[in-house]
């Protein structure tokens, strides 16, 4: 109760904060970055005891004690390393490739009414499609090789990105139109000025999207027919029934997307300084 | 004694809606001479900010004659500056960075003008704040220094004041005079504030509404700064309330609308 109260008129009194108090923000920092850790390290403590007693099949469920052996024998030899070497470089070409025209295509389609009539509703169509039903195809027009893979990949990149940058170009405020009218901006300002700057919180929220998919539409890539690649271990660990090599693949998977994402936050909070937005109530 | 700078001459604008036209200004007159400071006052529907809208070039769509410095007004333009009822400030840029707009800060002579019209809008130290860190009135003020930026012939005001708060508008109120003393921009101020009108106008201009008309010119010859208290304030405002009143009952007479 003391402490509760204490805590909420800090701000009133101290402007800047004094010492005790930075640190005891940190420390709530912390207590929140471990709080975020809190089930999972506590689901890893029971799977890991459960496999030493025994109680887990070895085949379908290795310890995470297993998973990291594995996981160090394959860094040390190197050949994940080149796996991810191969998939890194698969999903980045996917993704520029989709993601730039999902860009571009939103921003034509946002800035016309004319444009957006004649595409937007086979766009929408296509987006529908899902990878599975569309991969026996790219298979047959661009064989195994990295061009169908690449494809799909970019295929699966393209609609967030056009998705989101549409509808944030469309939901620039009406108001703030007038306003450049009267400052009497020229077309190219009313674009750099107004419509990027206001539509950047969706497209960027469309990059995350996006850049999510491409690497889901890489395992789907990989798993079809591959001999390298994350995708490829995988699957192949599948046939041979090891089972803690496809759990390192899909951590591998796990760490990357939630790397990747991280970047683009960071991107996001450099970008959107200027926005104010709700933390959550109990964000202390 | 200046000429005429702004000529508004029967102008008549008039709105179609579902159930028929609507007239909402009708046969509008006014003369506006360089660094004037003209308050427009009137009930809601009087068509003030239609007026003022018309001037500002971002209605187009009226007859009549509306000429500053003798040129019809056929579009908006930096020469009118524009004050919303919000500030409308572009959230993304800061607060030099919002007065400039489409100007570039790089250029020596725009900077050095952005950090004097900071100062005369009291607003030195939050340069590089941020639209959501600044209080209603900042942030108003913000958009008159992003207006005066362009030395607009005649800065238009549509009810700027009218979303703050009693004495953070006083001392706008206050703020707006003194960039007025200093600049002699002339002005149009749309306001439904009685108050508000008398203390900033030279000249009060009433208007009534269906169809919106204007009903008198009040001329306030109080030297400034004014005193609220004062009694010749008051008898002043006094009458233009008494005048208001007339207005407002004709409409209620009719029954129109209400």
């Amino acid at each position: 109760m003391q402490a509760g109260t204490e805590g909420a008129l800090a701000p009133l009194t101290a402007g800047k904060g004094s010492r005790g108090q930075k640190r005891r923000r940190l420390s709530i920092r912390s207590m929140n970055v471990l709080l975020g850790w809190l089930l999972p390290v506590a689901l890893l403590a029971v799977w890991q005891g459960a496999g030493m007693m025994g109680m887990l099949n070895a085949t379908l469920l290795p310890t995470p004690g297993v998973i990291v052996e594995e996981f160090v024998s394959l860094t040390a030899s190197g050949e994940l390393l080149r796996h991810l070497e191969v998939s890194t470089w698969r999903a980045l070409l996917g993704f520029l490739l989709g993601g730039g025209l999902g860009l571009a295509a939103g921003l034509w389609v946002g800035f016309s009414y004319k444009i957006e009539r004649l595409l937007d509703p086979s766009l929408q169509m296509l987006r529908t499609l899902p990878h599975l039903a569309v991969a026996p195809l790219f298979i047959l027009w661009f064989g195994f090789d990295e061009t169908s893979k690449i494809l799909l990949i970019a295929k699966g990149a393209f609609f967030p990105l056009y998705v989101n940058t549409f509808l944030g170009i469309r939901s620039v405020d009406g108001k703030l139109f007038d306003v450049a009218r009267v400052l009497q901006f020229n077309r190219w300002q009313l674009i750099t000025k107004l419509i990027l700057p206001a539509s950047l919180p969706n497209i960027l929220l469309g990059l995350r999207l996006s850049i999510g998919v491409a690497w889901l539409g890489l395992v789907v890539a990989e798993m079809m027919g591959s001999s390298e690649g994350i995708g490829f271990l995988i699957n192949d660990a599948r046939y041979l029934s090891i089972t803690s090599l496809v759990f390192v693949g899909i951590i591998l998977f796990a760490l990357i997307g939630k790397l990747t994402d991280s970047l683009v936050k960071l991107l996001e909070r450099r970008l959107l300084r200027w926005q104010e937005g709700y933390q959550g109530g109990d964000n202390r | 004694m200046a000429a005429d700078m702004l000529v508004v001459q029967e102008l008549n604008k008039t709105f179609s809606t579902p159930s028929g036209t609507v007239i909402a200004l009708d046969r509008i007159g006014l003369q506006v001479k360089q660094g004037e400071l003209i308050t427009i006052i009137g009930p809601s529907g009087c068509g003030k900010s239609t007026l003022l809208k018309i001037v500002a070039g971002l209605d187009t769509d009226y007859e009549g004659s509306v000429r500053l410095n003798g040129k019809q007004i056929d579009g908006p333009s930096i020469e009118k500056g524009f004050i919303f009822q919000e500030p409308r400030l572009f959230p993304w840029l800061t607060v030099e960075k919002n007065i400039a707009g489409n100007l570039s800060l790089k250029k020596p002579d725009i900077r050095e003008k952005v950090t004097e019209l900071i100062e005369l809008v009291r607003l030195t130290g939050f340069e590089k704040a941020y639209p959501r860190e600044l209080s209603g009135g900042m942030a108003q003020r913000v958009a008159i220094a992003r207006a005066l930026l362009r030395n607009p012939d005649v800065l238009l005001l549509d009810e700027p004041f009218g979303a703050l708060d009693a004495f953070t508008r006083s001392h706008m109120q206050e703020v707006l005079l003194d960039i007025w003393q200093k600049n002699r921009t002339t002005m149009l101020f749309v306001t439904h504030d009685l108050d508000e009108a008398v203390f900033l106008g030279n000249r009060v201009v009433m208007m009534n509404p269906r169809p919106g008309h204007i009903r008198k010119v009040l001329t306030i010859d109080l030297p400034y700064p004014r005193k609220r208290a004062s009694q010749s304030f008051q008898e002043l405002r006094h009458h233009v309330l008494k005048e208001f009143e007339k207005v407002e009952e004709p409409a209620i007479d009719h029954g129109a609308g209400i």
